[in-house]
């Protein structure tokens, strides 16, 4: 990822003529402000918000459409829209990452819905997750201290909250088909996913 | 929706883990509930921290791709408070209080949804205008229905707008754990699911679905999510005159 725009003054940046633009102090992308500038027909600043968060949209629709070429086709349409609607985002509702997966989210699950792809189901949701890729940039360093914090944050839930909210979120089921799946009664599923993620939220200190 | 627990089904809002109908339901009742917004957005916070375990690096391909995408693909405009008088739009005399009380009730829905909805804001939006369309179209029919207990429904249908609009005054609740759902009637298909009825007493709630070409409308009680297809008799049927 070494298009990552490099901290401090290694290149000028010919729009803005603000190097800090878009970037904290420690030379991370600020994806709001690089989407507000995206609002405004920024291309070179999606450029820089599609290298600090393209492979969060991928891998999360990896995860949940299983098949690469379909998922680089959910990506696709997921950083379209980002783009095309960025306008509408308001910081005051969440975090820009928030806004962004929960758009790559319902993009995957409507393929993976509409779609029933035989090639997802006969996989479950309890093999292994997909290998972060791990390269030399702090970007990529940040990412895999978070996704281990996540793990940290994952045990606090008990068990069958994990599965459900895993079910729901990775496995794109409906709470109904998790409750058959993991022999819950019905109507009882969509609590255990509330309450894992309530649970997952306060043991990451997110959200409100 | 207050009459049944919308507020548990947060979870699985936040994490698309709702069919359809459900989600159609539990948006209405988002935007009447600042309590479930503030929660959905939280745990959508909790849910997209889960997106950093299996972050994965796409294709350099990719990249060229989306950049090519975007640079024919023109940003949306920013929101704009809509410049909406709404004592500019004649209403009847009678029955001020319901109607101040739908208006009011229409602000919170528009302010709801542009400080929430993000992503989907602009179907809402649409929403509330085809609404507007639909009852004020040059070829718009109504037809309405009495039930015991002084409950009024009006379907008005307008075949160019393609779209129907349910009016009710003084609907009781359904049975606890049941929803009204809507129903229209298309040939050749039958009863096609045109949405979930949100639970008011006084509302207008469009139908999806094609009105222009559906020969009628019904409402039947179903379990709590609504069905695929009718399961009980309709309380309600309203016949488009499409035969004469």
């Amino acid at each position: 990822m070494d298009h990552i725009r490099p901290v401090g003054a290694g290149a000028p940046s010919p729009e803005d003529g603000a190097p800090g633009a878009g970037a904290d102090p420690a030379g991370r992308p600020d994806l709001a402000e690089l989407l507000r500038l995206s609002s405004r027909g920024d291309e070179q600043a999606f450029a820089r918000l599609y290298d600090a968060t393209s492979a969060r949209v991928f891998g999360l629709a990896v995860r949940v459409v299983r098949d690469p070429a379909q998922a680089e086709e959910v990506t696709q349409e997921s950083f379209l829209e980002i783009w095309r609607t960025a306008s509408r985002f308001d910081p005051a509702r969440g975090s820009a990452l928030s806004w962004l997966l929960t758009i790559t989210h319902r993009k995957a699950v409507d393929r993976v819905r509409s779609a029933e792809a035989a090639t997802r189901r006969d996989a479950t949701y309890h093999e292994q997750n997909q290998p972060v890729e791990h390269d030399s940039t702090a970007e990529a360093a940040h990412a895999s201290l978070e996704a281990h914090r996540v793990r940290g944050a994952l045990a606090a839930l008990t068990e069958v909250q994990r599965e459900a909210v895993g079910l729901a979120y990775f496995g794109g089921y409906t709470h109904t088909e998790v409750a058959t799946m993991l022999d819950l009664p019905v109507g009882t599923a969509k609590t255990r996913i509330r309450d894992g993620l309530i649970r997952l939220r306060d043991a990451m200190g997110v959200g409100s | 929706m207050s009459d049944y627990d919308a507020h548990a089904l947060s979870g699985a809002y936040a994490v698309d883990a709702l069919d359809d109908l459900e989600r159609a339901a539990f948006e209405r009742h988002l935007a009447e509930c600042p309590e479930c917004r503030d929660e959905v957005a939280s745990l959508r916070e909790a849910a997209a921290t889960l997106a950093e375990t299996t972050a994965l690096e796409p294709p350099a391909a990719l990249r060229d791709r989306v950049l090519a995408g975007i640079a024919t693909t023109r940003p949306l405009p920013p929101e704009v408070p809509a410049p909406v008088a709404l004592d500019s739009r004649r209403r009847p005399r009678r029955r001020l209080n319901l109607l101040v009380a739908a208006a009011a009730a229409v602000l919170a829905v528009g302010g709801g949804v542009v400080l929430w909805e993000q992503p989907w804001q602009d179907t809402t939006h649409q929403q509330l205008s085809a609404i507007d369309t639909v009852l004020t179209a040059s070829d718009a029919k109504r037809t309405s229905l009495d039930f015991d207990g002084g409950a009024k429904a009006t379907l008005v249908h307008s075949d160019t707008v393609g779209r129907a609009v349910l009016v009710t005054e003084k609907m009781p609740p359904p049975p606890a754990g049941k929803v009204y759902q809507l129903w229209l009637d298309q040939p050749g298909k039958g009863m096609v699911s045109a949405g979930l009825m949100p639970i008011r007493e006084d509302q207008r709630v469009l139908l999806s679905g094609d009105a222009a070409t559906a020969t009628g409308a019904g409402i039947t009680v179903e379990p709590e999510g609504g069905s695929p297809e009718p399961t009980s008799a309709p309380i309600a049927l309203f016949d488009f005159g499409r035969k004469a």
